[in-house]
């Protein structure tokens, strides 16, 4: 048995220490707003917060996650920031397909939680690791942006 | 496709809608279901179900049931807000659900009786009968309420979900009247708005799946979690047609987890308890694969074997005018010839399937777009009826096409695996990324030749028009349209050629021997006519002397809609004033036009090319004609989307072969776009009165012409193969 601290809640699982946390979230816990999307670190579309460090869980091995505080995005709108990012990404309907959403906003809540005035060049420094095939890049831009103005 | 099948009349609606029960209360699903979830049957309520596209609870909750699946590109809103402006709804009081599998009802009316979402149809086959299925419940609520009230109907008003009756002063909300409503009949008669009326349509209403899209809690197929449960990982063979010759299991079935593993006929199976274990168990196993019949081509033997089918005539797919007797006699020949390679559709979501299987039928959960095509293959496959196929529809994660399979291909794998252990737990299906981009299904491979015979002034007198490529349509259940030869997907952009040449000829090589799996990839056809079609009128506009804009107006003269939006596109973008540029860089402007689903979208691309040949894509302006606009804010969001799609198909895309295998896997080797090289994209809109066409599309055709047309104009070299070689750009 490993002991996690998910969402603030000591969660128990029972389950190889080498398994990826994308898949004991998903599989094992049923937290399914995280996705699966590429399995090499490479899209983001499984980013949670380590520590309130964006991270891709489907490169982390469960282990690693001990004794470290995992945000996910079922847990992350307790935070004041990911509120105001949420509420910025619905107000100008970022998404399109949806499916890889739940990582940038978790890559969006740590990069203006680190920096509260971001510039183009550190959203593309913070968010480059985020795929979207859907392309909404210039909403998410724009989203950030007015995330940030609305933490001023 | 561009194909259409018209059916949408208004009789046959009426005629459908008659069919069904009008007069019923049956427990109210409840509203908090995701689309295609059981419904929570703690909730009840009475309910009028005027038809089968709209449904109204005693809690005032009106759900509009979607035929066509939210893959991102903006359907559940679009749909809503057709229901919701007849049925003058509040916008907030209205939520989506999604169709189950049912042609009867739900067919897509350009497709004949066939339900499914492609071709950037859904908004024209759904304007007309959406329209009709708000103002038929509109009718019927305001009919009860006139009963209840003792008024005259003609004395109701209805606005933003309140019925009203102002001289005696009396209102309810929709939910007041569903019981009654529930026992009027449909009007002989629907009364439609007149489009100057509209209050939602040609307004920004908000999108319906953005709330539990950023929170989360948006159910995609990946999602599903079914009790006892198995999770199956596929080990696909390396080459496209080489079959399991023999397998060793036994460390694949020792890993914890791992429950069963079974011989398919697309592979070897691992099912497990969690998807980690059934990946673990998938690359434990020892397979030796049989390559007999295997397709051994690497893409450049591909290529030298199309080039040399260019060579010779092939099937004709258009001819005007008399083209041999115009080159005889050209004072110049222009040609050039181009290479397009195979791209994956890589949706963000790999694939995956969810199978229950029961005495005489079967469940699927699956973000579904061909519905009645996968009803038939799974129906087929298990010996039961279509009916008994049930089909619960999700959000999908992407698709680009690829869901909409044409021979139901992963969802047919899913079954065969549910079977295979005998239906004795639920199975989901899930490719890993790896597995969705190596297993086929591309966009083909084509190569293309044009030459253009110009008259003493540059005028060109002639177009010849040869492609050469594997056909889309065979083997789909649309391959009846392939006629004489011609797949019509094929050609599609090229045989339509809007511009007014005198004499054209345009003819198509289609192979049989390509072992390699093809399918509509976003836009299909114009993925690779736009390109040739749009570069090559640069060339004629350059060799003639003249402005590229201007070039193309002259010859589009009796193609309105496509000048409007060129002529939209080119006057937002600044067309003809100068770049400034820093010390070292080359910047241009370059231009496209393209109609493909009956939409025209112009782009005009800005670019930046550093001495070292890199590029950037700084700024794309689009004018866009898609008839009436429906959601403005949505078709935006598409429009951007899709150049951002087709910028990572112009600058990474490639799918290549090596002795049949695929040399690509994930995305280190197949890489779309990130956010550092999005442009800045500005969308204009025509206020078009036409009715409305598709817009998932029809913007990622005059993209890559449009880029490269810019680097022409920043450095005299024609880039005719994709995706872009920029080696060839250095100072």
């Amino acid at each position: 048995m490993i002991t996690l601290n998910i969402n603030g809640q000591a969660t128990r699982v029972d389950v190889a220490p080498d398994t990826p946390l994308l898949w004991v979230l998903r599989d094992t816990l049923q937290l399914t707003g995280t996705k699966f999307g590429c399995g090499m670190a490479l899209c983001g579309a499984c980013t949670v917060h380590l520590d309130g460090q964006p991270i891709r869980s489907c490169t982390t091995p469960v282990s690693v996650a001990v004794g470290h505080k995992i945000t996910t995005i079922e847990g992350v709108e307790t935070q004041k920031v990911a509120q105001v990012v949420q509420e910025a990404w619905k107000r100008l309907d970022v998404v399109q397909c949806g499916y890889c959403q739940s990582g940038q906003i978790m890559s969006a809540v740590a990069l203006l939680t680190g920096n509260r005035k971001p510039t183009d060049a550190d959203i593309d420094a913070a968010m480059a690791g985020n795929i979207c095939r859907c392309a909404t890049y210039v909403r998410i831009r724009a989203a950030i942006h007015e995330a940030a103005a609305a933490l001023a | 496709m561009n194909t259409r099948i018209e059916n949408d009349s208004r009789r046959r609606f009426l005629q459908g809608i008659a069919g069904l029960s009008l007069a019923f209360c049956l427990p109210e699903s409840g509203a908090a279901t995701g689309p295609g979830l059981p419904p929570d049957a703690s909730a009840t309520a009475l309910r009028f179900e005027p038809n089968a596209f709209v449904r109204i609870g005693t809690d005032n909750v009106v759900t509009v049931i979607s035929k066509h699946i939210e893959m991102g590109q903006g359907t559940y809103t679009g749909i809503a807000t057709i229901v919701a402006e007849e049925l003058d709804a509040s916008w907030a009081q209205v939520r989506v659900e999604g169709a189950p599998a049912d042609a009867k009802r739900y067919a897509n009316t350009l497709w004949g009786p066939f339900q499914g979402t492609g071709g950037s149809s859904a908004m024209a086959n759904c304007w007309m009968q959406m329209r009709q299925a708000g103002a038929a419940a509109r009718a019927m609520l305001v009919s009860a309420a006139a009963k209840q009230w003792q008024v005259p109907a003609s004395e109701i008003t209805v606005n933003d979900g309140v019925i009203r009756h102002a001289a005696s002063g009396r209102s309810g909300s929709f939910g007041d009247f569903v019981q009654a409503a529930a026992a009027e009949s449909v009007p002989a008669d629907i009364q439609l708005k007149d489009p100057k009326d509209f209050k939602l349509v040609g307004k920004r209403a908000p999108r319906k799946d953005s709330a539990e899209k950023v929170n989360g809690r948006a159910i995609y197929t990946q999602d599903i979690h079914l009790p006892g449960m198995l999770t199956a990982v596929v080990a696909h063979p390396p080459r496209f047609g080489a079959k399991v010759k023999s397998v060793d299991a036994s460390k694949a079935r020792a890993i914890k987890g791992v429950v069963e593993v079974v011989r398919i006929p697309s592979g070897v199976a691992v099912l497990a308890r969690d998807t980690w274990s059934a990946k673990k168990g998938r690359d434990a196993l020892r397979i030796t694969w049989d390559d007999s019949s295997a397709f051994r081509l690497g893409s450049e033997q591909i290529l030298a074997r199309y080039h040399e089918l260019a060579k010779q005539p092939g099937a004709v797919a258009h001819r005007s005018g008399d083209t041999d007797a115009a080159f005889a006699s050209a004072a110049k020949v222009l040609s050039a010839s181009y290479d397009f390679p195979f791209l994956a559709h890589a949706a963000m979501e790999p694939l995956n399937c969810v199978v229950r299987l029961g005495q005489g039928e079967c469940e699927i959960w699956n973000g579904e777009q061909m519905q009645t095509g996968d009803q038939m293959a799974v129906a087929a496959l298990l010996g039961i009826p279509v009916e008994q196929v049930k089909i619960n529809m999700l959000y999908a994660g992407g698709s680009f096409g690829r869901r909409g399979s044409k021979d139901a291909d992963y969802v047919r794998e899913a079954v065969t695996i549910a079977q295979a252990i005998k239906g004795r737990a639920p199975v989901k299906l899930v490719w890993l990324r790896e597995d969705d981009m190596k297993a086929g299904y591309y966009r083909p491979v084509f190569h293309h030749r044009i030459e253009a015979a110009l008259d003493a002034h540059g005028n060109a007198t002639a177009w010849r028009h040869r492609l050469v490529g594997q056909s889309i349509l065979a083997g789909s259940p649309f391959a009846g349209m392939v006629q004489n030869g011609i797949d019509p997907v094929s050609v599609e952009g090229a045989a339509n050629l809007p511009y007014a040449i005198p004499a054209r000829l345009v003819d198509l090589h289609t192979p049989t021997d390509i072992g390699v799996p093809v399918h509509w990839w976003r836009s299909v056809g114009s993925t690779h006519t736009a390109y040739s079609t749009e570069t090559f009128i640069d060339e004629l506009a350059a060799q003639a002397g003249k402005d590229p804009v201007a070039y193309r107006l002259e010859l589009l003269k009796d193609h309105p809609r496509h000048s409007a939006v060129l002529r939209l596109a080119a006057n937002k973008a600044g067309w003809g004033t100068p770049l400034p540029a820093a010390p070292g860089e080359r910047r241009a402007r370059g231009v496209a036009v393209h109609e493909s689903f009956g939409t025209f979208v112009a782009e005009v691309a800005e670019i930046t090319l550093q001495a070292d040949g890199s590029l950037r894509v700084d700024r794309v302006v689009c004018g866009v004609d898609c008839g009436v606009p429906i959601n403005p804010d949505v078709i935006r969001a598409q429009v951007e989307g899709s150049v951002g799609y087709a910028l990572s198909a112009a600058l990474h895309g490639a799918i290549t072969l090596k002795d049949g295998v695929v040399e690509q896997s994930n995305f280190h080797d197949y890489a779309p776009i990130r956010i550092t090289e999005m442009p800045r994209v500005e969308v204009h809109l025509i206020a078009s009165q036409e009715k409305p066409t598709g817009i998932g599309e029809p913007a990622v055709p005059p993209l890559a012409p449009a880029v490269a047309n810019a680097i022409a104009a920043a450095t005299g070299k024609r880039l005719r193969d994709l995706p872009f070689d920029t080696t060839q750009l250095k100072a």
